[in-house]
């Protein structure tokens, strides 16, 4: 007899591990909910850890105010169905209260507004460990990211001061003020996660589906017409057929032409398609090192 | 089962070469010829390459990381890669082979199914080889594959192979590893990586990618001795699982089943396993590495730390351990009769360091029982006492229950990784 388990069950076994070792670590944990398919797949892997207890941590959304109506009403209904408890830290909120300014220009975008309320809200909250979906395969700088980072009292990030990590002994001592960002889906890859969303029947938000919509061109990238983004005159909205592969602020968002409408037209797209998954984000195209920079601000 | 890719294994390797023994180049060419590279990342890698004047993509580009150290034009950490065939999933531990990096050496190590070694065709074994044999001795990883680079600079010559394998051999005789093969391959070419050579007629082994999608890993688990550290107590408190209480864990060792008789230490009290439960329902047995919620048919008292086992086959019940550690901490030694915390699974506690045995030469294995200053990435024979029993196991014997890591009580930092002899 051949005692082996499939590389999905073995990633959803050390996601689990992680996640009991942050609930046993940690006094205050709290998830990091964005809304998209990582997010969605780390709550779904906490209800696993914990059955049939209640997941012991609340989801923090950050709420850019220019979210997709879909990410919303996805998150309710998943709040509901597992009897999880929801906190929203809201920018709108930050910048009528004349905390934030908004952004200005072509491509404004509330991404950087989103890591301020992000950190006000760790701390509000008193959180000591933050949960996110990040992946080692997203991009470079991710690549040696640890399962357990260290945040220093600022949410700040130090290449240098990260833990080492050996078979499955995890640290999470800090001293006070400090926080840890738990990365519990870091090996899995793209493709994992929609193996193991096929294979597990998980819902998912309509927008990761081909739809028409109404969308612009800007720079190569196809992005969602919406009341939110700032056109220019030239830039006329069309219908197409199109799909999101990540889910973020509808500003910078970019959407594909698609025509995948199951989870297995996506596992079959993406192995045909030759483009990473963040190439659809305006965000990251800044600059090549754009991701590490916001990640040092502690915007991961 | 709905899909064909739920048979697929997962298989961690590690890779360590000295500089320009073509380490980047061969994780590049791994990645692209298996079609794991998408088309945006490699078209950042032509603008790369062109950047710094070279005239062909250059794959070892995709193995870069941190903006600091690309502007170092160094790798300094350990770096996971990721890519599939049908067959098997990799997680690459990248780490860079320099002997000021044994302690990621160690880490990438700490958790491979197979350790490659790179060795370029026209230097032959070196110092940096036996370095990276010894730690994947050290850390028994169970296999050893040895590349054999560069073939291409010797003319793809069948002697220049045997001569580095016999070298080779003939030094791991010295060493605790069981399964090694060799690979005469070209990365930059291609040649034996993902593609059969046609210019290594006399070579009638497997590919690189052959052997990695086919070397047998079913037993690299200990599946023998039950070992089950429990990492939290399960306690729905709701109408529905009104008295439910499950210990959940990741097996460590051996299969578990329903009815089993077990012990619990430390309190010595046994029972039988009433229930393997998971999230998608009742298990007949558990073994490494799935993580699971054994209910047991009596109300015992268990907590986090306590570990379920049989009651014939128990761990060692010690205060005393006798570990080989390496040191981790940049900024102090390690400090003879220091006060550290102490993990080992799910258990900690405090530890002080009664004796410093020994330096061991991570190039030549000899025993240093004069210079006994331990600095970050050397090597040393020490003895702990614990201020609790912990339940161990030799690391030869398991690796997870055999290994713990040291904690600097001031600074929180991971400072010592040691495998319990
Ligand atoms: N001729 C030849 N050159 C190689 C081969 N593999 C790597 N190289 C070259 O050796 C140099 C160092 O390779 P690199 O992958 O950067 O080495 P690393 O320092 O081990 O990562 C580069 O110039 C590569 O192009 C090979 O199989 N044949």
């Amino acid at each position: 007899m051949d005692y082996n388990i499939s590389h999905l069950k073995e990633l959803e076994s050390e996601s689990i591990f992680i996640l009991r070792e942050v609930a046993s670590q940690f006094e205050n944990p709290v998830i990091l909910f964005s809304g998209g398919k990582d997010s969605i797949l780390m709550t779904y892997l906490a209800v696993k850890a914990f059955y049939p207890s209640r997941v012991p941590f609340p989801l923090l959304h950050v709420d850019t105010g220019h979210n997709f109506p879909e990410t919303i009403e996805f998150r309710d209904d998943l709040v509901k169905k597992y009897g999880l408890e929801l906190k929203v830290g809201s920018v709108q909120k930050a910048i009528d209260a004349g905390v934030l300014q908004e952004e200005k220009g072509f491509n404004a975008s509330r991404n950087s507004l989103q890591t301020h309320v992000l950190l006000e809200s760790l701390e509000e909250g008193k959180y000591d460990a933050a949960l996110g979906g990040g992946r080692r395969d997203e991009e470079k700088a991710r690549a040696k990211e640890r399962f357990f980072s260290h945040r220093d009292e600022f949410g700040q990030w130090d290449p240098k001061n990260q833990r080492p990590e050996l078979w499955n002994l995890f640290n999470g001592r800090k001293q006070f003020g400090e926080h840890f960002r738990i990365f519990p889906i870091s090996n899995w890859t793209e493709l994992d996660v929609w193996q193991y969303l096929a294979e597990e029947e998980v819902p998912l938000p309509s927008l990761y589906f081909a739809h028409e919509r109404s969308v612009i061109t800007r720079d190569g990238i196809l992005l969602a017409d919406s009341e939110y983004l700032n056109k220019r005159t030239e830039e006329e909205p069309f219908e197409e057929v199109v799909r999101c592969r990540t889910i973020g602020d509808m500003t910078c968002t970019g959407v594909w032409r698609s025509d995948a409408r199951t989870v297995d037209d996506i596992i079959k797209e993406i192995a045909t398609t030759r483009m990473t998954e963040r190439g659809g984000r305006a965000d990251d195209k800044r600059s090549e090192s754009s991701m590490e920079d916001r990640k040092k601000q502690g915007y991961f | 089962m709905k899909h064909d890719y739920i048979n697929s294994e997962l298989l961690r390797f590690t890779t360590a070469g000295s500089v320009d023994d073509g380490k980047s180049t061969l994780i590049g060419r791994l990645l692209y010829d298996s079609k794991s590279i998408f088309q945006d990342r490699y078209e950042e890698m032509e603008l790369a390459s062109k950047r710094r004047g070279e005239s062909e993509v250059n794959l070892a580009y995709l193995t870069d990381g941190l903006k600091s150290e690309r502007e170092q034009g160094i790798t300094i950490d350990v770096a996971y890669r990721y890519f599939s065939t049908p067959k098997r999933k990799f997680i690459i531990a990248d780490t860079p082979g320099h002997i000021q990096y044994t302690r990621n050496m160690i880490t990438g190590a700490s958790t491979a199914n197979v350790a490659l070694i790179l060795v370029d065709a026209r230097n032959g074994v070196v110092e940096q080889t036996r370095r990276h044999a010894i730690i994947a001795s050290l850390l028994q990883i169970p296999h050893v594959v040895v590349c054999i680079n560069k073939m291409d600079l010797v003319d793809y010559d069948e002697e220049v192979y045997d001569r580095i394998r016999e070298e080779f051999e003939a030094f791991a005789t010295k060493l605790d590893v069981h399964d090694v093969q060799f690979i005469p391959i070209s990365a930059l070419k291609g040649d034996n990586v993902v593609h059969r050579s046609k210019n290594m007629p006399w070579y009638g082994g497997s590919t690189l990618i052959y052997y990695l999608e086919t070397v047998h890993i079913g037993s690299d688990h200990n599946l023998i001795d039950c070992r089950f550290p429990v990492q939290m107590v399960i306690r729905p408190h709701n109408d529905e699982f009104h008295d439910y209480r499950g210990y959940a864990g990741r097996v460590a060792g051996g299969v578990l089943k329903k009815g089993d008789e077990v012990v619990v230490l430390p309190s010595g009290f046994s029972s039988k396993i009433l229930k393997i439960d998971t999230f998608d329902g009742e298990q007949e047995e558990a073994f490494p590495p799935m993580s699971v919620t054994v209910l047991l048919d009596d109300d015992i008292d268990v907590s986090r730390g306590d570990m379920i086992v049989r009651p014939h086959n128990q761990p060692q019940v010690t205060q005393d351990l006798d570990v080989m550690m390496c040191w981790f901490d940049q900024d102090k030694p390690l400090q003879l009769r220091g006060k550290y915390t102490i993990r080992q699974t799910t258990q900690e506690a405090r530890c002080i360091v009664r004796d410093i045995r020994y330096k061991m030469d991570i190039n030549t294995l000899h025993r240093n029982i004069e210079d006994r200053k331990i600095e970050m990435n050397d090597i040393a024979r020490v003895v702990l006492r614990t201020t609790k029993p912990f339940f161990v196991d030799e690391y030869r014997q398991n690796r997870i229950t055999g290994s713990i890591i040291l904690i600097d009580e001031a600074t929180n930092n991971t400072v010592g990784a040691g495998m319990i002899i």
